[in-house]
């Protein structure tokens, strides 16, 4: 098969981009779409021009470092994978598949379909974390979890962190991943201490970098490569409340773990 | 799923010692990452058990006695004589890679170097192969340097550059590998040496002790860690043996008949 791609190059940030249209060589049907994106750059190259700018690590939908709009769908057609468990054989022999970066004002682009995520590593680094004695780990047995938190805590924790969400949220909210990581640490007796603390500096931090509001329009979990659900964010606005209600903490943001 | 031979299988690592600490003052090295626990085993998931042992287990015991060593503010500085030698091999290599007016991308490099790997130290390997192999990668390193083509801007956001720097390493650890592979005339764990392994005329298989094809291990010469100390690019490494001394429990053989 061969397909022709319509991709965003754009040199930096301060450079305007447009799209660019390259047609494949043969494909496989069994080859993912980065590869195929491998096997066009490795093409570029040897006619002299630069390849496509694209970001990717582990290949296995598990380090969240791939993205890429593809058809203006965030980690492509499929729901519940990411761009890189995106096969080939998705598409039809003779598409014609317009490939963009994440698009939204706090996921900068760095060069073509490279965005720069580190406001997410801030939005952590305000609370994502608990507080644990150093030392050898506790018997597993001595802090009893319930089994419906410890699955939700799970389902939470399966966040990757890649901004699909944001890319995918007409207001760019990142409201689905800041959630995903209250959630997963509010869930847990181990979260318990800072959990007011933490929901109030990571949705401030949230705010901070400039992500929009959420208007519950669900875009977010639909296009989520691990199926975070809305649902997070209906608890994370509770705890969120109660933060208000329990007044004013220091925020925990910027003194660091 | 396609698995191939990734850093992971490499099944080694850096050497530390008993406190996970390497060679280099102050660094530790944890999971996967060091050579302590899968050398010669790859049982399913080992590897993330060691990385849980390591992080939860040993380092929160071990690294306090490193620290109450160490005073704050007389941590290493840029300006230390290492570093500016780092720095300065770094930068030399990124303008000789730009410089650089060859006709092969990294990438080709890449694939031709898993090839040669995938045939002569894939997952059976003998002496004809991985000798072929050691005339085959100083060859491929020779010729990386002479013809690679990396393009785009040194100070821009380049992978085709990154890329080359990560190709020049992988040559580097293939060769290592070969050689390990090379001079341990045994099978063992994951390291299954074509030569060594059970007839149907052994002693052993004759007495039912074995099953014929079943790995054979020579715990009389080769019981011990083959730490690997770099000479040089293209010089021999220095091999330094640590012997295998079990105690309690005594060394086994596993066999999946």
């Amino acid at each position: 098969m061969k397909v022709t791609l319509k991709v965003w190059r754009q040199k930096n940030k301060s450079t305007p981009g447009e799209f660019k249209a390259y047609q494949t060589p043969e494909l496989n049907g069994n080859m993912s779409f980065l590869e195929m994106l491998d096997v066009v750059n490795e093409g570029l190259a040897n006619k002299g021009e630069e390849p496509i700018a694209f970001d990717h690590d582990c290949r296995e939908g598990i380090c969240g470092t791939c993205s890429l709009v593809i058809d203006g769908k965030p980690h492509g057609p499929h729901q519940g994978i990411a761009t890189c468990q995106t096969y080939m054989r998705s598409f039809e022999d003779g598409d014609e598949i317009y490939v963009e970066p994440f698009r939204a004002a706090p996921f900068e682009i760095i060069k073509d379909l490279v965005c720069d995520r580190k406001s997410f590593d801030r939005i952590q680094q305000a609370g994502g974390f608990i507080t644990v004695r150093t030392g050898a780990a506790p018997d597993a047995n001595s802090i009893p979890v319930p089994k419906d938190n410890s699955d939700l805590a799970m389902d939470a924790a399966q966040c990757i962190g890649c901004g699909a969400c944001v890319a995918a949220c007409k207001n760019a909210s990142a409201m689905l991943f800041v959630a995903a990581k209250v959630s997963h640490l509010g869930l847990l007796p181990q979260g318990q201490p800072e959990r007011f603390k933490r929901v109030k500096a990571m949705v401030d931090q949230m705010d901070k970098e400039g992500f929009g509001s959420c208007s519950v329009t669900g875009s977010c979990e639909a296009v989520c490569p691990k199926s975070i659900t809305l649902d997070f964010i209906a608890m994370m606005n509770r705890d969120y409340a109660v933060a208000l209600l329990k007044g004013d903490p220091k925020p925990i943001a910027g003194g660091g773990a | 799923m396609r698995i191939y031979p990734a850093v992971h299988y490499t099944m080694g690592g850096l050497w530390v010692d008993y406190n996970l600490m390497s060679n280099v003052s102050g660094l530790f090295v944890m999971g996967e990452a060091n050579f302590s626990d899968h050398g010669a085993n790859r049982l399913g998931a080992s590897a993330l058990m060691q990385g849980l042992a390591d992080g939860y287990f040993v380092i929160p015991a071990t690294i306090a006695g490193y620290l109450a060593t160490q005073s704050p503010g007389k941590r290493p500085k840029t300006d230390h004589a290492s570093f500016v030698q780092a720095e300065e091999n770094i930068r030399n290599m990124q303008k000789l890679f730009m410089n650089s007016k060859g006709k092969r991308t990294p990438a080709s490099f890449h694939k031709e170097l898993g090839k040669i790997m995938w045939d002569y130290c894939g997952m059976a390997r003998n002496k004809a192969g991985l000798e072929k192999a050691l005339q085959l990668l100083p060859a491929l390193r020779e010729e990386f340097w002479q013809n690679i083509n990396v393009m785009g801007q040194e100070m821009d956001w380049n992978q085709s550059l990154e890329q080359a720097g990560r190709v020049a390493d992988f040559i580097e650890l293939g060769e290592l590998l070969c050689l390990d592979a090379l001079k341990r005339e045994e099978s063992c764990g994951g390291h299954f040496r074509e030569e060594y392994q059970y007839t149907p005329d052994d002693e052993e298989t004759k007495k039912g002790l074995v099953n014929p094809g079943d790995v054979k291990r020579r715990d009389d010469e080769f019981a011990h860690v083959s730490a690997w100390e770099f000479a040089g690019v293209g010089k021999q490494p220095i091999l330094n043996k640590e012997p295998l001394i079990y105690e309690e429990v005594h060394m086994s053989t596993r066999s999946y008949k």
